[in-house]
């Protein structure tokens, strides 16, 4: 991918650091406008529901003066009578401009682009990718600590099943160096596939059990999801070791950030919130932003 | 009689000898080629026997078959090392290396279950060929899973 006008946005596999920085560019700049898509018309296919993604999306597009169609939850619609994601693509490229697509199913959203003649943003292919969400990381880092080259970031917690980490290391092996070190339970360290096909080589990484923060630039958290495990006990334990309190807090740099995906579900005590290291309203904040830069590229270069 | 004696007598007059097959894969090269039970012509099959360049090695040999490049590039995943011999008259008159083409529409399976390709959508798969440390992997066109050749479940 070069130019970002007409293009879909699929994977962050796709994307370099030209095309990562322009997004970033572009989404530290842009101020809402209501001219500037005016007349254009966003789909926005939710076949599985996502409210914080969906109405960033739907925000993005209307404070740049573009209309929003489409559904969320296939409740009600000719999907549920069986209509198939071919059909509702074919049919739905007709009345848009650009479709933001979220689905269940790993890989549907490159089907969706391939069999589209307009460009289509994947917001989410079951546990595949979500790349918005991972802009907007990058961003929310870029504004805060200045830079994306040079970094130690710290991630925390599921980096098992956390697609949001896996995206995030993934593109941060475009910057230079940067160094990751993976704060996990043995259980829910990053998977070896990541490590060993998309990290290796290309950033410096560690793996560590330990809570240890004090030379980081910036700490991200994960959710750690009762489901992941085996039993009760072993999740109320592991969980209880990587909260985010004002005593871990204390090994902060001052300049450091904090950030999470949201929501949380107490890895981050909310006493945290006070403290200036923590920026994850900021970054949930950032996705508007970020959204309105990727719609605007993709719609006018 | 030495075994390479044995295995000259069992020449075909026209067809392809598929050589350098991977020791013990010969029974998944009948079965990309369609061989089953009531399958009209002459096959010869060879396991397991010496090969000078891989220790051991397979054989088949088809009467009569002459191979689609779909056929060819299944055998490449399941034994990259593999020769495809034309045989006229019984003389070889084209040798050639099987190799993994780059994109593979419609041959594999994705490991997948949650993959667009396995749900009733129909969508046919698509991997592309990924060089890695460990040798060549299939990445899906779709859910991008990253397949190794030795786990690859063929369609
Ligand atoms: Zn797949």
């Amino acid at each position: 991918m070069t130019a970002w006008r007409g293009a879909d946005l699929i994977s962050i596999r796709d994307l370099g650091r030209e095309e990562i920085e322009k997004v970033l560019d572009r989404a530290q700049t842009i101020r809402p406008d209501s001219s500037l898509l005016r007349g254009r018309v966003m789909a926005s296919l939710f076949f599985e529901p996502s409210t914080r993604t969906q109405l960033s999306f739907a925000t993005a597009m209307e404070r740049l003066g573009g209309s929003v169609i489409g559904f969320s939850g296939v409740e009600g619609t000719s999907i549920q009578k069986g209509e198939s994601l071919y059909d509702t693509i074919k049919m739905v490229e007709r009345y848009a401009d650009v479709i933001v697509i979220r689905h269940p199913l790993e890989g549907s959203a490159r089907f969706a682009a391939d069999v589209a003649q307009i460009p289509v943003i994947n917001a989410g292919d079951g546990a595949n990718q979500h790349p918005s969400q991972t802009l907007l990381d990058l961003f929310t880092i870029r504004r805060f600590c200045g830079r994306l080259d040079g970094l130690s970031i710290g991630m925390v917690g599921d980096l098992k099943y956390g697609r949001t980490v896996h995206s995030l290391a993934t593109a941060l092996t475009h910057f230079e160096g940067v160094k990751l070190r993976l704060i996990s339970p043995p259980l829910l360290r990053m998977p070896p596939r990541i490590l060993e096909e998309e990290l290796r080589g290309k950033i410096e990484f560690e793996e560590t059990e330990e809570l240890e923060l004090s030379d980081l630039d910036v700490v991200y958290m994960t959710r750690i999801q009762r489901e992941r495990f085996p039993d009760v006990e072993e999740y109320e334990r592991v969980k209880g070791a990587y909260i985010l309190d004002l005593e871990a807090c204390r090994q902060l740099k001052p300049e450091a950030i904090i950030l999470h995906p949201l929501p949380r579900v107490g890895e981050i005590d909310p006493e945290v919130d006070r403290l200036p290291q923590a920026k994850y309203f900021e970054q949930a904040a950032s996705g508007v932003p970020v959204r309105m830069a990727l719609l605007s590229l993709i719609l006018l270069g | 009689m030495e075994e390479k004696e044995e295995l000259k007598v069992s020449k075909i007059a026209e067809g392809t000898v598929i050589d350098h097959i991977r020791a013990g894969r010969a029974p998944l090269v009948l079965k990309i080629l369609g061989i089953e039970a009531g399958f009209p012509d002459s096959v010869i099959v060879a396991m397991n026997v010496r090969s000078t360049r891989y220790g051991k090695k397979d054989i088949v040999k088809v009467e009569g078959q002459f191979l689609d490049e779909e056929k060819i590039n299944k055998i490449a995943l399941i034994s990259p090392q593999a020769t495809i011999n034309i045989i006229r008259s019984y003389k070889v008159v084209k040798k050639d290396q099987v190799e993994l083409p780059k994109r593979l529409v419609g041959i594999v399976k994705c490991p997948n279950r949650n993959c667009i390709t396995n749900s009733p959508e129909g969508v046919e798969t698509i991997f592309h060929t990924e060089a890695s440390a460990g040798g060549p992997r299939l990445r899906c066109h779709y859910c991008e899973e990253s397949v190794e050749l030795a786990e690859v479940e063929l369609l």
